[in-house]
């Protein structure tokens, strides 16, 4: 400390003429004012979203490599590159040059495994990232757009994630697009002609990597850029939230300022990902092509999945049992595929309308910056543990062939387990996790009223022999009593002297949340405690 | 039982929120007695706080960590020289994606490390609070933002003058359709699908041939237990639509024992002497379905787990394809080699909406 | 993640060299002396002898389910005309004898003398005639590994992955990997379709195109994947694991250590 003061003046001079002059020409120094020292609060789940934020940095520049490299074409060529079991075999130009990026050109491998796993870095932070902002209720006011507009995020995600995994027009994704294909024709009225405009004429045709990577690398990349700009600029708005603790509140937030500490946390962990992905990148292979080898119509291999983000799609297709289309009217109604795409719609429906039915059942129109502890939701808890289960099994139902092999099982066992998982799974899910969050609830208050068990027996003058608790200090207890808890909803008449419909609705679906309710322990309830223990 | 709207009012504890003096806490229990925030705690100083030597230490780790990552970048400018690539050795391909990437990853990691290591134990140890105002702003600036519409409103007439109002409604929602008409030449302006999707290149007499080579099969050459992927002959010497005709006439032939195979009463004459031909293309999505077991006759598609039993005409069995595969009638020519009676009697591949 | 980390395991360049070299020591090297001979050899008095050593070790140790004679029983099939490369490739694979009924016969230690496989298969041989254990210059992987690859995706990659990482079938059974067998093996289980899998012919696959697939498959065992580990080489899923496990994993842990006070 003592080395910064003796040079603080000559450093601060330089600092201060550079900021100077920058903020003549662009008037930044009321922002710098405004948000550098800021306080941004601390935790590792705050991190997460930064993870997807880094990860598609990475996807972007590494990204901006490949396409100086790589051919949208579907022309027809005869390979003639470095690898020798591909020589000669007629192939698309796409397929061609991604194989001179992975063979012929120094570091081109290294940057497309870079590219790719960072992509699927990029999906799963943003899953994570999601469930973070679930169960901690961080979407609540005033953050129900951002929810939204991450949610979004995570769709476009995906679809960037598809669109760039179908480019290099291999065999493992020519049949994913096969797979879209078939999908697409068996939405009704709409998908015969969408599949043909898609492909431009019959599947495969020669113009769906071209068509693909303008949006890969134009359209989605705009949109994702633009979402995630907006997405950071609520953050800033919003300040972050924080967790309970001694001295936060809804009306502060506290942490390391945004200079230096926060800025060099995030910067340097900007770093470790981008470092992270290099060494995945220069040690484990990552979507072999030259294994796949070009697409044609005719071979597959087994063990053809799509990458892990599509893979509940995939599975939910593997789980409907045979038969179900119908021909009816004259017309092929293809419920095997209607189904899942349905049930996976509405599933993200849910998801990205979360936010919006739980203000709406508990009526509560004030800010939230305090997350929750996920056992004080135990309702919402519940139900994203069912989601995560619904979720899960779709997602091993992708991958129920490798599953069968590698646990010696059979496909057709591991199929009706994960129908049954998919099905029954959500509602013991629920159940268990809504119980464990209760019982971590009812233990939280036996802390506050009665100490933490210290493990130290003692024998009362009685011969009694009693164990010793050890008390709570205000800080820590603090942080096991400070949340709410909501009471359902007494219907009450409007002013017409009229119950809605919606109101039924609402009182029941607030029943259904908060009947089993447990409440913080209040000073009065502690008073009470001690009075007894003291008798 | 909390009831709305009326519980928060004169019970507001010390820690709830405060968006507005009016938002509601709708069905939040706010107990009178509830405990009251302590305040902060007392801070704790670092390791690097309190012992000068722990703080030099950290210095040097971080400045360390910084000139390691010099080293990495370096390495990493050596490694793609010292590890050419050199044509037809993948080898070396592989040592330099894993020497280039070592050097480039320690490089990134060391600064990564050494930046945070510098924000945690060198910067000095400072939390802030700050306050939070209501996402709103105050009530003086909404009500300007309202007046600032309202006046808006009044002088366009945008809510008065209902005829302009609507008709503008009218023709924004109408001009987007042509751009959905330019969609139309996405696909080739002369083609339609359905009479496309309905037919393939197999035809009376074409030759069921081995792919990829394009060699005819003779009857006498599938001997029993095999399966031969086949392609219809002369596919190989298309211009165009290469692809997209193997897309749709993929077809897998298989002999099996005359006495296992139950045929159809109107099929019993598209087989011969137990070889069966049946499309490629599975009916659910459209994935090739090639995995063929030669003692229980099924045929299982690896994408999603359909099953289909040829000694069945191909009817499901497990999986979620609802149709089984269509079959191929197929014959002998003069010369004995296997001959398409027809082309498939139905669409092959995935179900589309006009197919019935 | 356990069994992924085996597999890696298993597809140790060591272990492949290794088990090449096992294989075409004791079973190519051996086999090109006594397969160069064809029918004429059968009838000299070596192979007579031969044949009746293989007689008795069929009669001690395959004739509860196959017969006295071969003829096949309700536990095991005829062998009549399967050929020595059947039995080549079942016994010297391990696959038999079975050591119990179950959905397919497993690969487990080998229990004969290469020996000893011999004089079953040509026992088995001179019952009925059948694919003979294939020539030398078949199976040593010395043709075009791009004809082969193109053939290996259409014949073979469905049901062993395009990698030959092998792949699940229906009710249990499935196809087992190619990282470590022989090409003599690959090109008997070509020819006789062991278990479930279909029979390859010469019309439908040339004696040449079988050299080249066997070819391909040496070019993957011999050549690592340039991109670094494989992950089991079964694609996405092992991908998508692997960077919840352990790229997530290790990055969530260092979000814990930045947030961490300072110690």
């Amino acid at each position: 400390m003592s080395t910064a003061t003796t040079n603080a003046p000559q450093k601060r001079s330089f600092t201060a003429a550079a900021s100077v002059y920058v903020n003549e020409r662009t008037s930044l120094a009321g922002f710098v004012k405004e948000l550098g020292r800021k306080a941004f609060p601390d935790h590792w789940s705050f991190l997460l979203g930064e993870v997807a934020l880094f990860s598609f940095v990475v996807v972007l520049i590494s990204g901006t490599f490949l396409t100086f490299f790589f051919q949208a074409s579907m022309v027809e060529v005869h390979y003639d590159g470095s690898y020798v079991p591909l020589k000669g075999v007629e192939m698309s130009v796409a397929m061609a040059s991604t194989l001179d990026i992975s063979f012929d050109i120094r570091g081109g491998l290294f940057v497309r495994q870079m590219h790719h796993w960072a992509a699927l870095l990029f999906v799963a932070a943003i899953g994570l990232h999601m469930l973070r902002i679930f169960f901690t209720g961080a979407f609540r006011k005033p953050r129900e757009f951002n929810w939204l507009i991450g949610f979004v995020l995570f769709v476009l995600a995906m679809a960037e994630g598809f669109t760039g995994y179908s480019l290099p027009d291999d065999l493992l994704s020519g049949n994913g697009l096969a797979i879209i294909n078939g999908m697409v024709k068996g939405l009704p009225l709409i998908g015969t002609w969408t599949s043909f405009l898609l492909f431009g004429g019959e599947f495969p045709g020669t113009a769906i990597v071209g068509r693909l990577y303008t949006l890969h690398i134009l359209l989605l990349p705009a949109l994702v850029v633009a979402l995630i700009a907006i997405h950071l600029v609520f953050v800033v708005v919003h300040k972050h939230t924080q967790y309970a603790g001694p001295g936060k509140t809804q009306q502060n937030a506290v942490g390391p300022p945004i200079l230096p500490i926060y800025a060099a946390k995030a910067g340097g962990f900007f770093f470790i990902i981008f470092g992270v992905l290099a060494l995945i990148a220069s040690l484990f292979t990552i979507n072999p092509i030259w294994n796949y080898g070009p697409y044609d119509p005719s071979p597959v291999s087994a063990g053809t999945q799509p990458d892990w983000y599509i893979g509940f799609a995939d599975g939910a297709l593997r789980l409907i049992p045979p038969g179900w289309e119908f021909v009816w009217l004259d017309r092929t109604w293809s419920f095997n595929i209607l189904v899942p795409l349905i049930a996976i719609g509405i599933f993200l429906v849910l998801v990205a309308a979360y936010p919006f039915i739980e203000a709406w059942i508990k009526g509560d129109k004030r800010e939230h910056h305090i997350a929750d502890r996920p056992r004080n939701a135990p309702t919402r808890t519940a139900i994203g543990a069912a989601g995560v289960t619904f979720y899960a099994g779709l997602w091993a139902a992708a991958s129920s062939d490798i599953l069968a092999t590698h646990f010696s099982l059979t496909m057709e066992g591991v199929i009706h387990a994960l129908q049954f998982v998919v099905i029954v799974g959500p509602f013991i899910a629920y159940f268990v996790t809504k119980r464990v969050c209760l019982a971590l609830q009812k233990k939280d208050r036996e802390i506050v009223l009665h100490g933490y068990e210290s493990g130290r027996i003692v024998k009362l003058p009685g011969g009694e022999f009693i164990e010793v608790h050890q008390p709570l200090d205000e800080y820590d207890r603090w942080r096991l009593v400070s949340f709410e808890s909501y009471a359902p909803l007494m219907i009450r008449p409007n002013a017409r002297g009229r119950i809605t419909p919606a109101q039924h609705v609402r009182a029941a679906l607030s029943r259904w949340f908060f009947e089993d309710r447990i409440a913080p322990v209040s000073r009065g309830e502690l008073e009470a405690s001690h009075h007894d223990e003291h008798h | 039982m909390a009831q709305d709207d009326t519980s928060g009012a004169d019970l507001v504890a010390a820690d709830s929120s405060h968006a507005a003096p009016a938002a509601s806490p709708g069905t939040a229990v706010i107990a009178a007695d509830a405990f009251e925030n302590p305040g902060f705690p007392p801070h704790r100083p670092r390791v690097t706080d309190e012992n000068p030597e722990r703080q030099k230490r950290a210095q040097r780790t971080v400045y360390t960590l910084f000139y390691l990552s010099i080293l990495g970048s370096i390495w990493s400018i050596a490694a793609y020289m010292l590890f050419p690539i050199e044509s037809n050795d993948v080898g070396m391909v592989r040592l330099n994606n894993m020497f280039f990437g070592l050097g480039a990853a320690l490089a990134l990691l060391a600064i990564g490390f050494g930046v945070v290591h510098w924000g945690k134990a060198v910067m000095t140890d400072v939390e802030l609070v700050d306050e939070r105002h209501p996402i709103g702003g105050s009530p003086e600036t909404q009500a300007a933002a309202v007046q600032v519409f309202q006046d808006s409103d009044r002088e366009s007439g945008f809510t008065r003058r209902t005829a302009i109002r609507n008709s503008l409604i009218g023709a924004l929602l109408v001009f987007p359709i042509p751009a959905l008409v330019l969609f139309r030449g996405f696909a080739p302006q002369d083609q339609l699908p359905v009479p496309l999707l309905s037919h393939t290149m197999w035809k009376k007499g074409t030759r069921l041939a081995l792919d990829p080579s394009g060699v005819p099969i003779r009857a006498a050459d599938v001997t029993i237990g095999s399966a031969f992927h086949v392609i219809p002959e002369g596919l190989q010497d298309l211009e165009h639509g290469k692809l997209e005709e193997k897309a749709k006439a993929a077809v897998l032939l298989m002999r099996l024992n005359p006495d296992e195979l139950n045929e159809r009463e109107d099929r019993k004459d598209w087989s011969y002497d137990g070889i069966v031909a049946y499309s490629k293309i599975c009916t659910h999505v459209g994935c090739p379905v090639a995995l063929y077991e030669q003692h229980t006759h099924h045929l299982l598609c690896p994408c999603h787990q359909s099953q289909f039993d040829v000694a069945n005409h191909c009817e499901v069995i497990f999986g979620p394809a609802a149709r089984a595969l269509p079959q191929l009638p197929i014959a002998i020519d003069d010369e004995g080699y296997l001959v398409a009676q027809s082309d498939f009697t139905e669409p092959v591949g995935p179900s589309f909406w006009e197919r019935h | 993640m356990n069994r992924q980390k085996r597999r890696t395991g298993r597809r140790h360049p060591l272990a492949t060299v290794a088990l090449l070299a096992l294989g075409l020591v004791f079973t190519g090297g051996a086999y090109a002396a006594f397969s160069t001979g064809t029918a004429q050899a059968e009838a000299d008095s070596t192979s007579q002898q031969t044949i009746e050593e293989g007689k008795k070790l069929f009669q001690a140790n395959c004739a509860t389910c196959h017969g006295l004679s071969a003829e096949g029983t309700d536990d095991g099939p005829s062998l009549v005309g399967v050929g020595a490369a059947a039995v080549d490739f079942q016994v010297g694979t391990g696959r038999m004898p079975m050591q119990m009924q179950g959905p397919q016969a497993q690969q487990k230690p080998v229990q004969f003398t290469d020996e000893q496989v011999k004089q079953l298969a040509y026992y088995v041989a001179s019952l009925g005639p059948g694919p003979d254990i294939p020539a030398d210059h078949l199976t040593n992987g010395g043709g075009d590994a791009a004809n082969g690859a193109e053939l290996f995706r259409i014949n073979c990659a469905m049901c062993h992955n395009v990698a030959g990482a092998g792949g699940a079938l229906t009710e249990g059974k499935f196809a087992p990997a190619l990282t470590d067998v022989s090409g003599v093996h690959i090109y008997e289980a070509m020819v006789t379709g062991p278990q479930n899998m279909p029979v390859f012919n010469d019309m439908n696959i040339t004696p040449e195109d079988k050299r080249d697939i066997i070819t391909y498959l040496k070019y993957v065992q011999d050549n690592r994947s340039p991109g670094g580990f494989e992950l089991g080489s079964i694609g996405p899923v092992a991908e998508g694991l692997f960077i919840w496990i352990f790229g997530l994993g290790a990055i969530v842990a260092i979000t814990v250590w930045i947030t961490a006070k300072s110690n």
